[in-house]
């Protein structure tokens, strides 16, 4: 019972990743969903360099994101930033509430078209859980370990490093993996500024009435997020059960 | 060498700890006890500078403890706290490693260390070394905290209710196993409580503290016949008295010669133990034994009556 | 006590002095679509006005330097942003040359700048005041109240984004509902569907697993793409299912977009209302019983008061969510403010997508604050307790 989820993943993956590969071969699944002379599988380019560009963009912002994130919730909870940490929440709760369109539209007159407007928007995107997740982690360690580190002599760097990070470990991967996600799908109203991403298949779909390139598209950024969704559950999962949290 | 010279430490004017002064002498275990919020955790963590005094100084061996950086003294000394605070993330040899680690030690000394505590603490190391602290009971998790705070060899050792989150059965064997360890490693131990059997248990001294002063400051027996204010008396309990003098005092230390029936006691055990069994057992003498078990005469209860009334 | 500035003022002025002095404040642009050259707030400004604004912002700046108290940054940074506005309304006047009707002015990067600084001052002074629930909501009335005096009095007039409203101010109020409408109406029908949809799923477990997951899996399209996939199946219902089409119902439009609004504000509102009815205390539920109440009279008068805070912080998200997502409608052909933006960026017209833009992010940051302050209000109810 316990393997039946895991063989739906990786047979997902399978299908993911033989549609990439070689498109054609699944052209009769979606041959209905399109009057006859129309392709049924995406032919302005290829399927699998669009999703790599894609995972590219989402990779790099959120890694981005995710260091500029976590820098800044370990200096708000730092007694030198301290002053910071009220104003920090209140922007937190301010920045989500631009959309990501608004963010990647005006991102252009700044940057110009391509993939740097839609880099700009998912990384400011993708900074709010893991500064949110993080702050929360670092606030919320257990009481008595913060003391005993402190009383094994240990410097601030230390307890830092030894301590305070690794506890808030599954925390922070919590909010990455909320980050990714988000930007995966965010990820493709790039396509609206011309980059290079999945959202270009779904655009095209849209503007020549083409259902099956829609699907296509929305289907491999779905199949994506699910997967990466579940990957980092399992490595969160992993580093609690090794602290003893569930 | 303890000595604390006229401390004081105010939160927002308040002082919590209000000029406490008090020598502890070395290779004793001192007990902290007072009701909750009197102040004993502050002192506690000034003499290892968790919390940085007002005004005052505590020095160890005669040295300002801050002559030397807050971390580095507290490599020192060790530090054992209620509920443990193990490290989640780290084995149980990793966590008793921690203060060696930051000192420095090689790999072998440390490896070697951690063994021998572990087996002081009887924990087999084949078993629990590699183990992760929710993998552990709550009695286990309490002494990998102990070996912890040991592990650098330290002097001194402060513990701050550290038997609290144990349930009885266990506590006592806990307290039992602290008393042996010291005599082995001839540690300064000063250790906070709220509770008074705890406390005469343990202590070769006690301090009371009460508003963040030290209202009496002596042996267990002094504070049983001559309590400095009521609150002390109060603190002792005026009903208990007679009975927290016998558990002081071993049963060896009153032996006469002569026999009597029964089960016999060993001499190691308190009066109060002896007075129990008595009781129990409806005899009005016990035999006593040695430690190794040889016969060493008997205890009887004139002579326990005669010890639990109030010293002249 | 030893002299120290403050570390947000720090921030602030180090923001405030970049922006006024090394970035443009205004760009005069030959038309809509030309690049057009940068002016710093001196040469933007008549010297009388230039002059006014550096001397009252200088101000602000020393007042976010010194560890003033709260509600003097407070007005220090609104009249700081005050000026900033009027002062762009000023540019554009001063900067169009007579008579020219093509020439176009728009705020440049000092005035973004600027205005980030000191909206940072404000946010800043609001949460060291820790004003109750109502005085947030006040205070964004009287914001919205002053902005709308700003529009109705013209002094913006001159600016380019008004220009492009001016041209469009029909539409623009026509999208403007259609924008309100999808947001606020796939919200209401969600709430309708994903209120019961929870409450069953609290009580019958075996059904929780599979409903999450499933609107879990909906999460992961993208919305472009679930637009897109709604087309066939609506323009199927359109053309087979009699009075369909005569109630709105297109393969194209606004009816996928709702459609698909609804179906991504199911799982917050599923979700923390079945989080929300968790959380109710065992004791509390026991004792509800232990008076006789049916279950009927416990999920109404215990279960849902209790949970309440939980189901409107998913309408929170949900609503800001939705008013985001509403943009991206206009692709499918479906209105809103998505109209402005991406017409602005096809014809690379960067006023034109502000003025899609910023009245979404001032709709969802409004619905946000009054949200927030219902939040708070009803989690002291439940908490049982009153304003600390
Ligand atoms: N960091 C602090 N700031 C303000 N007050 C404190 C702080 N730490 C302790 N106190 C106060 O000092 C008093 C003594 O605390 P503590 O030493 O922890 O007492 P005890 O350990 O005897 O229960 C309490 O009233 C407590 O509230
Ligand atoms: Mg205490």
């Amino acid at each position: 019972m316990r393997f039946v989820p895991l063989l739906l993943r990786l047979l997902l993956f399978a299908v993911l990743v033989s549609f990439l590969v070689s498109p054609d071969t699944f052209e009769p699944l979606l041959r209905p969903l399109v009057d006859g002379g129309t392709p049924a599988i995406y032919n302005q380019g290829s399927l699998l360099s669009l999703t790599l560009q894609h995972l590219e963009i989402v990779f790099a912002a959120t890694l981005a994101a995710a260091i500029l994130a976590i820098l800044l919730a370990i200096l708000v909870t730092r007694p030198f930033g301290a002053e910071f940490l009220p104003l920090s929440r209140s922007l937190v709760n301010i920045g989500q509430t631009f959309p990501p369109v608004a963010v990647l539209a005006l991102a252009v007159p700044a940057v110009g078209f391509g993939a740097k407007p839609t880099l700009i928007a998912l990384f400011l995107y993708g900074l709010l859980p893991i500064f949110e997740n993080t702050l929360t982690a670092l606030q919320n360690l257990p009481r008595s370990v913060t003391e005993a580190a402190r009383g094994s002599g240990m410097t601030a760097m230390q307890r830092l490093l030894k301590v305070e990070l690794p506890l808030s470990l599954p925390v922070i991967i919590a909010g990455i993996r909320l980050s990714v996600t988000i930007n995966l799908a965010t990820a493709t109203i790039g396509s609206t500024v011309a980059a290079k991403t999945l959202g270009e298949v779904i655009i095209a779909g849209l503007q020549s009435n083409n259902l099956a390139f829609v699907l296509q598209g929305g289907l491999v950024v779905g199949a994506l997020a699910v997967l990466i969704y579940d990957a980092l559950s399992a490595l969160e999962a992993m580093l609690s059960r090794r602290l003893g949290l569930r | 060498m303890i000595e604390i010279d006229a401390i004081t430490k105010r939160y927002g004017g308040l002082a919590v700890v209000d000029n406490v002064s008090m020598v502890i002498e070395p290779r004793t275990i001192t007990v902290i006890v007072g009701t909750s919020g009197s102040g004993k955790t502050t002192l506690l963590r000034m003499i290892n500078r968790l919390v940085e005094p007002t005004e005052g100084v505590i020095r160890l061996d005669g040295e300002d403890n801050r002559s030397i950086p807050g971390y580095d003294l507290r490599r020192r000394i060790g530090y054992a706290i209620q509920g443990h605070g193990l490290f989640p993330h780290r084995t149980v040899a990793q966590n008793i490693a921690t203060v060696p680690g930051l000192l420095g030690w090689e790999k072998r000394r440390i490896d070697t260390k951690v063994e021998e505590l572990l087996t002081l603490f009887q924990l087999d190391p084949a078993v629990f070394a590699a183990r992760y602290p929710h993998e552990l009971s709550g009695g286990q998790q309490q002494r990998v905290g102990v070996a912890r705070a040991l592990a650098a060899e330290p002097n001194v050792l402060l513990m701050d209710e550290p038997f609290g989150a144990l349930d009885p059965i266990i506590r006592a064997k806990a307290q039992e196993d602290l008393k042996a360890i010291q005599k082995h490693l001839e540690t300064t131990i000063v250790l906070v409580t709220h509770d008074m059997n705890e406390a005469f248990h343990l202590a070769d001294k006690i301090a009371v503290m009460d508003k963040g002063r030290v209202l009496q400051y002596g042996p267990p027996a002094e504070l049983i016949s001559a309590p400095a204010e009521p609150f002390v008396g109060a603190l002792v309990g005026d009903g208990d008295r007679p009975f927290r003098l016998l558990a002081i005092g071993a049963t060896g230390a009153i032996v006469e010669p002569g026999e009597a029936d029964g089960e016999p006691i060993s001499e190691t055990s308190s009066q109060q133990d002896a007075l129990s069994a008595m009781l129990w057992s409806g005899r009005r003498a016990l035999p006593v034994i040695s430690a190794s078990g040889l016969p060493m005469g008997r205890v009887t209860l004139d002579n326990l009556v005669k010890h639990a009334a109030r010293p002249q | 006590m030893r002299f120290r500035f403050d570390k947000l003022g720090i921030v602030i002025a180090v923001l405030a002095v970049y922006g006024l002095l090394a970035s443009p404040f205004a760009v005069l642009k030959p038309n809509r679509i030309l690049q057009g050259q940068a002016k710093t707030v001196l040469e933007a400004l008549p010297p009388l006005a230039g002059g006014v604004l550096l001397a009252g912002l200088a101000l602000a700046i020393v007042i976010a330097l010194l560890r003033a108290p709260a509600t003097l940054r407070l007005i220090a940074a609104v009249g700081a942003l005050a000026g900033l506005v009027l002062a762009m309304g000023q540019a554009a006047g001063f900067l169009t040359p007579d008579g020219n009707t093509y020439a176009r002015v728009s705020p440049a990067s000092g005035f973004w700048i600027l205005l980030f600084a000191f909206a940072l001052l404000t946010a800043d002074a609001i949460t060291r005041l820790q004003p109750p629930p109502w005085l947030r909501v006040l205070f964004l009335g009287v914001a919205a109240v002053a902005i709308g005096l700003l529009f109705v009095s013209g002094s913006w007039n001159g600016l380019s984004i008004m220009k492009e409203y001016a041209g469009r101010a029909d539409v623009f109020w026509s999208e403007a509902g259609n924008h309100v409408k999808l947001a606020l109406g796939s919200l209401v029908a969600a709430s309708i569907v994903g209120l019961p949809l929870g409450v069953l799923c609290h009580r019958v477990r075996w059904l929780r697993a599979s409903v999450l997951n499933l609107l879990n899996l909906i999460q992961t399209i993208p919305s472009i793409a679930l637009f897109g996939i709604l087309i066939a199946p609506l323009a199927w219902i359109a053309a087979n299912v009699p009075g369909a089409s005569e109630a709105g119902i297109r393969g194209i439009g606004t009816a996928p977009a709702f459609v698909a609004l609804f179906l991504y504000s199911l799982l917050p509102i599923v979700a923390n209302t079945v989080v929300g009815l968790a959380g109710v205390p065992r004791e509390t539920n026991e004792a509800a019983r232990g008076i006789g109440m049916t279950n009927r009279q416990r999920l109404f008068q215990v279960e849902i008061p209790l949970a309440l805070p939980v189901i409107l912080t998913a309408i929170r998200i949900v609503l800001v969510q939705n008013i985001g997502m509403a943009t991206i409608a206009a692709l499918i052909g479906g209105g809103g403010f998505g109209v402005f933006v991406f017409q602005g960026i096809g014809q690379t017209a960067m006023d034109l997508v502000l003025l899609g833009a910023v009245p979404t992010v001032a709709l969802a940051f409004a619905a946000a604050v009054v949200l927030d302050a219902l939040i708070e209000m009803n989690s002291r109810v439940a908490k049982g307790g009153r304003a600390a």
